[in-house]
């Protein structure tokens, strides 16, 4: 299975009926394809919308009915919309149940950097900042290493979004998660073992006596 | 609210006016305006805007036209001209969080000196801010942001000025046209009073000061 389906598909999970979620861009839009269809997720657009639905088809966008990166989206029934400080009021707010969003690094307490590499990358933090710091739940998913390199460190190197600690990380090998402040791992992805998963992750992390494998 | 055509509208803006302006990656800008801005070729422009759109889009078109000399946005990556510009120091940019950015704008239209924000605590956002406490909790004091001038975009105007909005283009339209000395506005549709219901105006006419005539 591709790597980012494997996490998608796992980050679907998290969700319950009833939760008001918030994708990121990249891997975190995936997730909204594998909930299954009997569970009523609402998702928000941070530019003004919940009740996001998919792309829509072929010579049917509209274009004032867009994503955060301006991209035509279409609305389900029972989509409402509102401004932008009634959106970061959701978001900043507690409002939002869950938040999944991309990383560049999350360190073993739980810190999470995904807005600027410094001297290379300077887009930006849009929204991230107010979601990892007022969401209720935030969910990571990024691929486990990039180009070879842990992207889950002993500490983080790059500027952190939130002081706040994520609630969760997915990648296309483990998930962890962060009992009592510490890197912990909780699942290992099919095929995966924890000996592999040790061996490309430069954080230290906690392996409890039975580590599960990942539902998809 | 008076009507008028666009060259007189743009004619009232000065280079180098602050300017706040509508819109999200572009959907929800008064692109004539920023069309006619660059026509007049207004330079040494303070910016005020969520985004730096795309080449070509929204706001972007005066970053090609290069009358950007300061800028304050949450999110420029889509726009590899005013990248560029701001690496060169062509460009001074500061980058705010979202939800700080329409917090400032919305105290700025208020009357309120600022607001206290847990986002940023802990970040490089924190750096040079006042930290406060309220309940134990720590908090960044974040100032009003306000501009001489709001380029707003709507989907109804009525004669009189009141706004309606459609969906994703709303945006940060309504909490501009509260946080500008003078408000400029371009509608999509201009409909006799009365078309656009009172519970559907989001905003309310007396805040718009001019009206571009469409045709």
């Amino acid at each position: 299975m591709d790597p980012q389906i494997v996490i998608a598909r796992r980050v679907a999970r998290e969700l319950k009926s009833g939760d008001l979620v918030n994708l990121g861009i990249g891997i975190p839009t995936l997730v909204a394809n594998y909930v299954p269809a009997d569970l009523k997720v609402f998702f928000q657009s941070e530019n003004g919308l919940i009740g996001t639905g998919p792309i829509p088809e072929q010579g049917m966008a509209h274009p004032t009915l867009t994503d955060a990166g301006g991209r035509p989206i279409s609305a389900l029934p029972g989509a409402s919309v509102f401004d932008s400080a009634m959106s970061f009021g959701l978001i900043r707010g507690g409002h939002v149940d869950v938040t999944v969003l991309g990383g560049l690094q999350v360190d073993a307490h739980g810190h999470l950097a995904n807005w600027m590499i410094p001297g290379k990358m300077v887009p930006g933090m849009g929204g991230a900042m107010d979601l990892v710091t007022g969401a209720k739940r935030v969910i990571v998913a990024m691929q486990h290493a990039a180009k070879g390199k842990s992207k889950i460190v002993k500490q983080c190197n790059l500027p952190l979004t939130s002081a706040r600690q994520v609630d969760l990380v997915v990648t296309d090998m483990a998930v962890i998660g962060f009992p009592e402040g510490r890197a912990t791992l909780l699942e290992t992805a099919p095929g995966v073992s924890v000996g592999e998963v040790l061996a490309v992750t430069e954080a230290e992390l906690v392996v409890p006596d039975n580590v599960a494998e990942m539902k998809l | 609210m008076k009507a008028v055509s666009i060259e007189e509208a743009v004619a009232m803006i000065p280079s180098g006016a602050t300017v706040m302006v509508g819109g999200f990656m572009g959907v929800g800008t008064p692109e004539r305006l920023l069309d006619e801005m660059v026509r007049q070729h207004k330079t040494g422009l303070s910016l005020i805007s969520n985004d730096a759109a795309t080449p070509g889009k929204g706001v972007g078109k005066l970053f090609e036209a290069s009358l950007v000399s300061r800028l304050t946005a949450t999110h420029i990556g889509l726009n590899p001209k005013a990248q560029q510009q701001m690496l060169a120091n062509q460009i001074a940019v500061d980058l705010v969080p979202q939800g700080t950015f329409v917090e400032r704008i919305r105290a700025g239209g208020c009357g309120l000196g600022g607001v206290l924000t847990p986002t940023g605590v802990g970040t490089l956002v924190a750096e040079g801010k006042r930290q406060i406490e309220v309940d134990g909790k720590p908090f960044l004091l974040e100032t009003a942001l306000r501009a001489q001038f709001a380029l707003v975009h709507a989907f109804l105007a009525d004669y009189l000025g009141n706004l309606a909005y459609a969906l994703t283009s709303r945006n940060f339209n309504p909490i501009m046209a509260m946080a500008a000395d003078t408000v400029i506005v371009t509608a999509e549709h201009i409909v006799p009073v009365g078309v656009i219901a009172p519970d559907h105006v989001v905003t309310p006419a007396p805040l718009v000061d001019y009206l571009i005539a469409n045709g």
